[in-house]
């Protein structure tokens, strides 16, 4: 579905991203796991083309990317979901949905994507469907986050990068995320998931790469990862 | 006044409205999405003026006129759209100042396309076919075009309202006004919208310019009256507002056709001419407002909007390399004079380059470590020059004290407009600043028994020992030397690392026991007072100065040199200055479009360099540094 | 004796009384974690105490002295120190003219015009660095820094005005586990080094219960508990409006 192959970001004169290559194969949820500052969210941004210098090779659903601006990535069923949320704090939260709205989309093989509408989504996210005429800016940061999730989702994506969803948010949300995380599985969308916390990941994901200063230290499954405590030491939490 | 003569000005001030209106929208969106002050939208409403003109007159008829209307709004927006793909598009991420120098540049561009097509003179359209008779209000007679217009303002703001509310287009416009990038990320062509809010800002424009061709001539001074009369609305009403700048462009014709109407009034033996306050009024009421509320009528407190410019470097004292550099520099302007010797023009110039050395110096004191874009700096230069004029012509004051009067002068004034715009950020803290120069300009002008009005004050000639050209280019050289030192020791001081302190995080500043206010309003009235010096050496150099010398185009130029040089550097001010002054100076003399020259000069300089003259430099050095040590 | 005493602190937005009749003590030298759902009141209440905004009603004492209406920077004079959610430092400078910026600030040589400041208290800000453990990238920009580094450089400067009372406002955010605890670590031991009381917000639960001496709830702007990490967890009423069933949480709680 999505294949990164020797990618290098740099922002100013400082590199942040070296050599780093991972895939992430259809109908799966892969986390990109690591410490602050490791270059997750840089990994994130770049494939999504919001860095501007970068390098290397991205493919997804058999275009490649790389180089390509964000709208026309997003336009291939890429969806992005940022870690500090980003809502249009003037528009409510139906008027947010309106702006992430894309037509429906079919892989490359022709079988067709998730289709996501307003109704569904205020459904998945009860506490969105309460406030439909909130503006966003009133909304506190729990429900941001439900809110940038529906919103990505509105483009049917194929693929979605979420960036922390865990991060910032009380305990409850955390896991309302997570049990997001697997219903959106359940209905074929893969996702690239950026995460600190291994309990979270471990949950949802069936992959994990680890980063740490820009580079991909190790890689394996989520079990596998769950199991190794030197490599959880080493790079994660512990 | 009676109650009746009262009611029928404001009703002319309600038809005078929906022109500025129309102005002030297109502007208030296009800054709203693109974060782009367009100084050229009030070039848009001239080019309107002409078209409509043209086609009017050529074709005849109602079908010149209103279908000229229409088609003119039409051709004005794909102008729009034509320098948003053009130009802006390759400029989005270069710092917003430096976008402001580029549609500056087209002001003088479109200024001189629109004299070369359309001629000098100006332009009396035909009355409006169908419109052309009056009716009776309250025992006047009041065109019935100005009826119409004052039923198209309103309609046009409703139109506006469901636009932005109701269509995914105008939700679209209202998203990337808070986060364009974000916009971009969920699929939606950024391009595409902002050339599509440019053709509409630029629709708006044309349809304004074209609807005035009825009841004013078309006239080539009409861009920067407008652009700054809608400037003025913007802010009134609060920037991005669509209400708003109806709102305020009703309450600033209003206020102006009031000054009229009530014309020469007695206050018990006091006598004060209204009429003549027009120029002020509008200006004045932008300062109440943005005291009592610094976001506008309808505005609301800026979201942080994500700054796409670059990071700044600390700063470090001069280098071995820079200290030399500097050292000539001195060396070989002290012996300017006897290189010089056979061309007495080049101290000419040289003394007008290091006036606008340390006018832009000072600018930039404030503009960029200051963090404060003021579109004003000609007031303080005004208050120095005429400060100093002034005590020569009325006090026959010597030189000495005449020019010691000037920074003092200009620090009062400083301190006093300083006071209030320190209190706002931003874009609003430029319009105010730009306010107050208008206020000293307007003073300057009208107040003919104390300064002479336009034709100004003359004779204010160096006396010995400074008589000579020779020597007074040395005592230019040594306070501007002595000024631009100065400033540059307080940057390295204490205030100045509190004054970037205040400028990078004030939150964090006011955490640590900063009183960023009170820094920021001291730094403005230093740096006002250096302003001053530069203009008191102005009016000595000149023998005279006037109110046009001291106007908008003055603020501007400043802003323009340190753009130019780069706002990021200390000595980034100091090579725009100069580059800027000998290339307006050399283009004045060569061509009669010499304002065209410029401004694509400046558009070129723009699009090659887009962190300014020094600013690429230093970016160029760099990139050589890294790519030898990756090669090493 | 009590350092920082709130009584009956209320405000309200729009109708909505974001922070109602909350009192709570800080003794000298307490390590007090205020904890709460997002949306309880935490940052306004935060928010008062630091200066940022005023008070509808009841009173903000330090030291017996009365903060309701002062500013932050004459709070800050007082004694208080802070740090911010999302940290940051001054950007244009490097870190240790970051640390020095608040030295000159505390020594009143603000307004000063002609001794360079980057000669001025360098050896204070030095040492200042070397607590938090960031003296060798004195001399680097402070925008290079990696945001673990970040918060560090923001706690040196935070202890430049030598503090009664530190204001940590999710001191942890946005950084890793490890990281957490490490910050958190050196939090404590300089409070305890210097006697130094510190109240702090903080979503991380393990830090929390690690280090905080007491814990105090906040759900809907009203305070529902108050006492030390058993306490606090096994309260019925804050199990409910904070940690949900646990279920992702049951691994890290268990530090």
């Amino acid at each position: 579905m999505l294949s990164v192959e020797n990618f290098g970001a740099s922002y100013g004169a400082a590199q942040i991203l070296y050599d780093l290559s991972l895939q992430v194969g259809r109908g799966e949820v892969v986390a990109l796991m690591g410490r602050n500052g490791a270059g997750k969210t840089t990994t994130m941004k770049a494939i999504m083309g919001l860095m501007a210098q970068s390098t290397g090779k991205i493919r997804f659903d058999g275009h490649d990317i790389s180089g390509k601006q964000p709208y026309e990535i997003a336009r291939l069923g890429l969806g992005f979901t940022p870690e500090d949320r980003r809502i249009f704090s003037d528009l409510t939260v139906l008027e947010n949905l309106d702006i992430g709205r894309q037509p429906p989309r079919k892989f490359s093989d022709g079988v067709p994507a998730p289709v996501w509408t307003e109704e569904k989504l205020l459904a998945l996210f009860p506490n969105l469907g309460e406030m439909p005429n909130r503006p966003g800016g009133r909304m506190s940061g729990g429900e941001q986050q439900m809110l940038t999730v529906a919103r990505t989702l509105m483009g049917n994506p194929l693929l979605m990068l979420l960036d922390e969803p865990s991060e910032g948010v009380a305990p409850l949300i955390v896991e309302l995320m997570a049990n997001t995380i697997l219903e959106l599985k359940k209905a074929g969308v893969s996702i690239l998931l950026s995460e600190q916390n291994v309990h979270f990941a471990e949950l949802v994901s069936d992959r994990a790469y680890v980063l740490e200063k820009g580079q991909i230290q190790w890689n394996g499954t989520m079990a596998e990862l769950a199991e190794n405590i030197d490599i959880q030491r080493a790079y994660l939490t512990v | 006044m009676s109650f009746n003569a009262f009611l029928f000005q404001a009703l002319n001030g309600l038809s005078a409205a929906s022109g500025l209106f129309f102005v002030a929208a297109g502007l208030s969106l296009i800054f709203g999405v693109t974060r782009i002050v367009n100084i050229a939208h009030g070039s848009l409403y001239m080019i309107g003026t002409y078209i409509a003109y043209s086609i009017a007159t050529k074709v005849g008829g109602a079908v010149g006129f209103w279908g000229g209307i229409v088609l003119t709004a039409l051709l004005v927006a794909l102008i729009g759209a034509a320098i948003e793909i053009l130009l802006l598009r390759r400029i989005y991420k270069a710092p917003e100042l430096f976008q402001l120098l580029a549609t500056f540049a087209l002001v003088l561009v479109i200024n001189d396309a629109t004299l070369w097509i359309w001629g000098p003179e100006d332009l009396l359209g035909p009355r409006a076919p169908g419109l052309t008779g009056s009716i009776e209000v309250l025992g006047r007679r009041l065109p019935t075009y100005d009826i119409f217009l004052i039923f198209v303002g309103p309609f046009v703001l409703w139109m506006l309202h469901l636009a932005l509310a109701k269509t995914r287009f105008g939700r679209l416009m209202r998203a990337a006004t808070q986060d364009r990038e974000m916009v971009g990320a969920l699929g939606v062509n950024q391009a595409m919208l902002f050339t599509g809010v440019f053709a509409l800002g630029a629709l708006l424009a044309g349809l304004g310019g074209a609807l005035q061709i009825a009841r004013e001539p078309a006239t080539l001074a009409t861009d920067l009256i407008v652009i700054g009369d809608a400037f003025v609305v913007v802010v009134v009403g609060g920037m991005g507002s669509i209400s708003g700048a109806y709102l305020a462009a009703v309450i600033i014709a209003e206020v102006k056709a009031l000054c009229i109407g009530l014309g020469v009034v007695n206050f018990g033996g006091f006598t004060v001419n209204f009429s003549k306050l027009t120029l002020v009024a509008e200006f004045l009421v932008m300062a109440a407002v943005l005291i009592a509320r610094p976001y506008g009528l309808l505005g609301r407190e800026q979201v942080a909007v994500r700054s796409v410019a670059e990071p700044e470097e600390p700063l470090r004292p001069a280098t071995a390399a820079t200290k030399i550099a500097g050292l000539i520099l001195l060396v070989v302007l002290v012996c300017l004079p006897l290189i010089a010797k056979n061309s007495p023009y080049t101290l000419v110039l040289g003394i007008d380059v290091l006036i606008a050395v340390l006018f832009a110096t000072s600018l930039h004191f404030i503009m960029g470590p200051g963090g404060m874009h003021s579109f004003g700096h000609a007031a303080y230069f005004g208050l120095g020059a005429y400060g100093a004029a002034l005590l020569v012509k009325w006090f026959a004051a010597p030189m000495g004290l005449a020019l010691a009067a000037a920074p003092v002068l200009a620090l009062f004034g400083a301190l006093l407009f300083g006071w209030f715009a320190v209190r706002l950020s931003g874009v609003y803290l430029a319009m105010l600043t730009l306010a107050f120069a208008q206020i000293v300009w307007a003073a300057v002008f009208q107040w003919e028994t104390l300064t002479g009005g336009s034709n100004g004050v003359l004779g204010v000639w160096p006396s010995a020992p400074f008589d000579s050209r020779g020597a007074f280019y040395f005592l230019t050289l040594a306070l501007a030397v002595l000024g631009v030192f100065l400033l540059r020791k307080f940057l390295f001081a204490p205030f100045g690392y509190a004054m970037r302190a205040g400028r990078d995080s004030p939150l964090r500043a006011e955490a640590i026991g900063l009183d960023v206010k009170r820094v920021h309003w001291l730094a403005f009235a230093i740096a006002g007072a250096v302003c001053g010096i530069a203009g008191g050496l102005f009016a000595f150099a000149k023998g005279s100065i006037s109110p046009e010398t001291i106007g908008v185009s003055r603020s501007i130029d400043g802003l323009v040199m340190v753009l130019l040089g780069g706002i990021q550097t200390l000595t980034g001010p100091i090579v725009g200055a100069s580059v800027y002054a000998v290339l307006q100076d050399f283009m004045m003399r060569s061509t009669e479009y010499w304002r065209a020259l410029l401004g694509g000069i400046i558009l070129l300089l723009v699009l090659a360099f887009p962190s300014g003259i020094v600013g690429g430099f230093v970016k160029l050095i760099s990139r050589r540094k890294t790519t030898s040590k990756a090669a090493s | 004796m009590s350092d920082l005493a709130i009584r009956s602190l209320s405000k309200t937005f729009g109708g909505v009384r974001a922070v109602n009749e909350v009192s709570f003590d800080i003794k000298r030298g307490e390590f007090l974690a205020l904890i709460g759902p997002n949306g309880a009141g935490k940052s306004t209440c935060f928010n008062m105490i630091n200066g940022q905004l005023p008070p509808d009603s009841g009173e903000i004492l330090f030291e017996g002295a009365k903060l309701n209406g002062k500013k932050p920077r004459d709070i800050w004079r007082l004694g208080i120190g802070r740090t911010f959610q999302v940290a940051a430092t001054f950007n244009s400078m490097t870190v240790i003219e970051n640390v020095q910026m608040a030295l000159i600030s505390h020594a009143n040589q603000v307004y000063r015009l002609w001794k360079p400041a980057s000669s001025l208290h360098r050896e204070r800000a030095l040492e200042l660095l070397a607590q938090v453990g960031m003296q060798d990238a004195a001399d680097r920009p402070s925008r290079e820094l990696a945001y673990g580094d970040v918060k560090r450089v923001e706690l040196a400067i935070a202890l430049a005005n030598d503090p009664r009372l530190l204001l940590m406002d999710e001191p942890t955010a946005g950084m890793a586990p490890k990281e957490r605890n490490d910050l958190i670590a050196l939090v404590k031991r300089l409070v305890i080094e210097k006697g130094i009381s510190v109240l702090f917000t903080e979503h991380s639960m393990d830090v929390v219960f690690a280090f905080a001496d007491r814990i105090i709830v906040l759900a809907r702007g009203r305070l529902i508990a108050d006492g030390d990490a058993k306490s606090i967890r096994d309260n019925p009423q804050v199990r409910e409006v904070y940690f949900g069933t646990g279920k992702t949480f049951q691994k890290s709680g268990a530090h």
